[in-house]
């Protein structure tokens, strides 16, 4: 009964949400007009990347504020190590492994490079950083983390406090995360450098820290 | 139907589709699943519709971009917190107060 009902109910709101899609009017704003119009005092070349991290940058700085507290709410909510039996990593994997970890680290570093005139950025580099420490767990080349200590610490907040710090001195000069045109290339530049360590650190760290297992416990 | 409301329109299935698992499934590995397939369609939703007069418009799939590595983070989470669930009940399955 309950599940005749649910499915009816979301049929009904694919049918009726995308009724309502097709006659939409136009919408009212172009935004992309004007991103396209203010991208030359961005600092960047790519809209995308001038929307993070100038035009919107409060969000990007919220969002990484979001990642640290999971990261931490993770840490506090203690995870007990399981004894999940994994097949031993097998030696072509782990050669696999090494052939491609600094290889990821090299496309990560042109990514955060790439952010600023085409598609790419410290999220994507991030995302590359956390896949290759990843794929070192998996071939058992790297052990799950215990629990971080202070330079770990930093690395996870660094940042997060590198944007924090930015914007606060920004501060001073008028309002907050608004950068002079002149300078805007190279804060973008730090700030994105920052988030991208940290990035690729917290996520890694969601999965390290959770897949301990005895074998890690010292 | 431009390309833009076509993904929109497949957003809007997948919302649909990952709600009616929330609702129905109860192992919740499963339901954290259902519930990345709905984010999934609502960013889609967010995108398809931004662009459905064939323009790209950047702001949307910044934000889209934001939302993606906030959910990896939301699911990270809710796996800790079944983890833990698992740890102290035995089960991946919320107690249930009513015959549902």
């Amino acid at each position: 009964m309950k599940r005749l009902l649910v499915v009816l109910g979301a049929a009904c709101f694919v049918v009726l949400l995308i009724g309502a899609m097709l006659d939409l009017a136009p919408a009212g704003i172009a935004l992309h007009a004007a991103v396209s119009a203010n991208l030359p005092s961005s600092g960047v070349e790519h809209p995308v990347t001038a929307v993070l991290l100038n035009f919107r940058g409060y969000d990007t700085l919220l969002e990484i504020a979001v990642l640290l507290l999971a990261l931490i709410v993770i840490l506090a909510v203690g995870i007990d190590s399981t004894t999940d039996v994994r097949p031993a990593a097998s030696p072509v994997l782990q050669a696999l492994a090494r052939l491609a970890a600094p290889l990821m680290i090299v496309v990560a570093v042109y990514l955060l490079w790439a952010g600023a005139f085409r598609p790419g950025g410290a999220f994507q580099a991030g995302a590359v950083l956390a896949a290759a420490a990843v794929l070192l767990h998996l071939a058992e080349l790297l052990p799950g983390w215990q629990s971080p200590g202070a330079r770990l610490r930093l690395g996870l907040a660094g940042g997060f406090l590198i944007f924090l710090a930015v914007g606060a001195g920004l501060l001073f000069q008028g309002a907050l995360l608004e950068y002079p045109p002149e300078q805007a290339g190279w804060m973008i530049l730090l700030i994105e450098s920052g988030l991208t360590v940290s990035l690729g650190l917290i996520l890694a760290g969601l999965f390290l820290l959770l897949s301990r297992d005895d074998g890690d416990r010292s | 139907m431009s390309a833009g409301l076509l993904f929109a329109s497949v957003g809007v299935i997948l919302f649909a589709l990952g709600a009616a698992g929330v609702l129905l499934i109860g192992h919740l590995l499963r339901r954290i699943l259902a519930f990345n397939v709905m984010g999934s369609g609502a960013f889609l939703v967010l995108v398809g519709l931004a662009q459905r007069n064939g323009i790209a418009d950047p702001v949307p799939q910044a934000m889209v971009l934001t939302g993606i590595v906030v959910a990896v983070a939301a699911t990270a989470l809710a796996l800790a917190l079944v983890r833990r669930l698992y740890a102290l009940t035995g089960k991946i399955e919320l107690p249930q107060d009513d015959e549902g």
